[in-house]
């Protein structure tokens, strides 16, 4: 187990730790910005500051240069840079807490076979309705998502092979491995389907509207609100489901509330996005290294961090290879499968 | 609680007693199991049932009498032509296909000491499928004559070598622990398909339709050319098998028993995993990575010799069996003629479910 949890109990005692991560969550949030405004000015053309500033904020007026920029930063930059925000919030909020009710430190939303799902489910939609338009797919990614979600987190959970990191892990691989040959053999049988399917599946950011970013921030926030109720009762869960129960956690109540709040951010997050795997297993580590095992303070820590890396790794696919892109998702399991190594090398899950 | 929940382990009531007779020949001794020798001549010969029965079905089809004879050189010059220059090499890349992925599957499952890993699991498909999709989609000079100077399959093969070796190293730590390289197999296993999607995603969409077409694992359209290397290749790696197999079993046994045993253990472990990863590429670079065969053969050969590990002859027997079953299936059954691949992911899906939920439920003190 890495979690934990019995080392520092309680930690609010001492004022100094508490403004040290009050300190370190206003880092976090100072480097959010930063990376939200590099988005915005980065990309096929670079744009100055001043630039971003009178794309976001200037008149329409008839410079014919002006339109163009505010063109480029509205309806390009702004959503893809939101998307990045709310998508990478959602990841590292899931990410954390999926540890949380696992107990399992190599848990992580991707390897829930949430992915597979939702790409199942939208294959599924094109070659059966002929969506063409995401806005109508986006739906049922999301479904797909948190079915083989659900599916996948029921599986690794009955009986004693709950606490074990190894049977998430397989669990989602298995349900993964045999949703990729059905999305394959609906995919062969329809070109336009296939074509959608590449696309989407990479994971990336960019190329949503706000016509598909706001419904999905509706389904984030709910289950952000839906964490934050849960954070107590994690911490608890953690000493143990009899220590749980002991100090007063409805265990079942808890549980169920924390894998609705998992199965929106994640679900929500891939309908709208494709699949970005590791991102949640990296951030909730890294914020249980800056903060320890508290969750009410790490679960922030790791929605602010999944944003940042999300954005930091969108950007840099714009940079990379031009003139064409990384997607963010392609970059983000390149940098975390070797982290999610390390891990394992230096025997963090040696037990369960 | 042992690491791995899952872990391979004795059931007392299929075992048998330790005083069934040994067989000793020369320096080599093993035990008389007549039950698994039945069940596997059982098996092999069912195999060769439906192996005969999917050359004979078809748009011309040909009785399993005629089939027979011809196979014994006796058959008319129509079937000899239909059959030989057809079907065969179809059918004879999926029984050879079949027994490599079983005998891997039996082999890494037996390593790792957990019935949940394959080939699949430990990237050496991943990796194969990332160079085959590479060379598929990315157009110019340099992949195209690499394509042609050396084959695709053969480039397959070096991937999927590469990416097993690579989960090896990277597991190696004083020792190969099984938990480890399971997870390890799959963060590698997780680059290798993060760049396989971005290849198909930067891809000409007819490229893209290739790629996807071989990533599925088909059978189709198998020549002679190619289904003579896989032969080969499997040929050689199970007489390697075979010779270090009798240092194999002290390995369940836990390594210091083994190492009493006078078997060292590091080496036939490394031998045996080559071995693996060998078997799994010359099949990945014959079939394309068709799912689950690896996982799913050993453990059905296990339940059906009831034997406490997973026996490798019937492991291999039982993957032919499988896979020519599913192509038959595919070809037959199914409406718009789909490859291997996603018959043996219908069966293999639940199937691994149901491992996983049983091992589950049976956790601690039943084992």
């Amino acid at each position: 187990m890495g979690t934990t949890a019995l080392e520092r109990p309680t930690s609010r005692g001492t004022t100094q730790a508490r403004r040290r991560r009050v300190v370190g969550l206003s880092t976090l949030v100072v480097l959010l910005v930063i990376a939200g405004a590099v988005s915005l000015a980065v990309g096929a053309r670079a744009l100055s500051p001043a630039d971003v500033w009178h794309g976001l904020f200037a008149a329409p007026d008839s410079d014919q240069r002006l339109t163009e920029i505010r063109l480029i930063v509205q309806t390009v930059r702004v959503p893809r840079t939101v998307l990045a925000i709310v998508a990478g919030i959602a990841l590292g909020v899931g990410g954390a807490l999926i540890q949380g009710y696992t107990r399992n430190p190599i848990a992580d939303t991707g390897l829930l076979g949430v992915n597979t799902g939702a790409s199942f489910a939208v294959v599924a939609a094109i070659a059966l309705f002929g969506f063409d338009d995401p806005f109508q797919y986006v739906w049922f990614a999301f479904l797909g998502a948190a079915a083989a979600g659900v599916v996948v987190f029921g599986l690794a959970s009955i009986g004693r092979g709950a606490g074990n990191p190894l049977t998430l892990a397989l669990a989602g691989q298995g349900v993964a491995v045999f949703l990729a040959a059905m999305t394959t053999a609906v995919a062969l049988g329809d070109k336009e389907s296939l074509n959608a399917l590449r696309f989407w599946n990479a994971g990336s950011v960019a190329g949503v509207g706000f016509d598909v970013i706001w419904p999905v921030t509706g389904f984030i926030v709910v289950g952000l609100v839906l964490a934050v109720t849960t954070l107590p009762a994690i911490n608890l869960l953690n000493l143990g489901d009899d220590v749980a129960r002991g100090l007063g956690v409805n265990i079942a109540l808890s549980r169920t509330v924390g894998i609705a709040a998992i199965t929106l951010l994640a679900g929500a997050a891939t309908a709208a996005c494709g699949p970005i795997a590791f991102l949640g297993l990296m951030v909730a580590h890294v914020a249980r290294y800056l903060t320890g095992p508290d969750y009410r303070w790490l679960v922030p820590y790791a929605g602010l961090l999944g944003a940042v890396i999300l954005l930091a790794c969108d950007i840099v696919g714009r940079l990379v290879v031009r003139p064409s892109e990384l997607d963010a998702g392609v970059l983000v399991a390149l940098l975390g499968a070797p982290f999610f190594a390390v891990l394992v090398w230096r025997g963090k899950f040696k037990s369960a | 609680m042992r690491p791995d929940g899952a872990e391979v382990r004795p059931n007392l009531r299929d075992t048998r007693p330790a005083m069934t007779p040994g067989v000793r020949l020369g320096t080599v001794s093993f035990v008389w199991r007549p039950w698994n020798v039945l069940v596997t001549v059982l098996l092999a010969a069912a195999a060769f049932l439906v192996f005969c029965l999917s050359i004979g079905i078809g748009d011309f089809p040909i009785g399993l009498d005629q089939v027979i004879a011809t196979l014994l050189g006796r058959g008319e010059q129509v079937d000899e032509f239909v059959i030989m220059d057809l079907r065969m090499p179809r059918a004879l890349a999926g029984l050879v296909v079949g027994v490599a992925l079983g005998v891997s599957g039996a082999i890494t499952q037996s390593v790792a000491r957990n019935p949940l890993a394959s080939p699949d699991i430990l990237g050496i498909t991943g990796g194969a499928s990332a160079v085959a999709v590479f060379l598929v989609t990315v157009s110019g000079g340099t992949a195209a004559a690499v394509v042609n100077a050396v084959g695709l399959s053969a480039a397959a093969l070096a991937g999927g070598l590469g990416t097993g070796l690579l989960v090896y190293f990277l597991a190696w730590r004083r020792g190969i622990d099984g938990f480890r390289l399971i997870l390890i197999g799959i963060s590698v296993s997780a680059v290798m398909e993060a760049i396989t999607t971005w290849l198909l995603a930067t891809a000409d969409i007819r490229d893209v339709a290739r790629a996807q077409a071989w990533l599925v694992g088909s059978l189709d359209g198998r020549s002679w050319d190619e289904v003579r290397v896989a032969i080969w290749g499997t040929l050689v790696l199970l007489v390697v098998v075979g010779g270090v197999s009798f240092q194999f079993k002290p390995l369940h046994l836990g390594d210091d028993v083994a190492a009493g045993l006078g078997v060292r253990y590091t080496r036939v472990r490394a031998v045996l995993l080559l071995c693996a990863v060998l078997l799994a590429g010359v099949a990945v670079s014959a079939a394309g990575p068709v799912p689950f065969v690896a996982l799913v053969a050993p453990q059905v050969a296990m339940r059906l010799v009831r034997c406490p590990t997973p026996p490798i002859v019937a492991s291999g027997v039982v993957g032919a069996l499988l896979l020519i079953g599913a192509d038959l299936v595919a070809r037959t059954a199914l409406p718009i003629g789909l490859p291997v691949g996603v018959v043996t992911a219908a069966i293999g899906g639940p199937f691994l479910v149901y491992l996983l939920v049983r091992a589950n439920l049976r956790l601690p003190g039943q084992g």
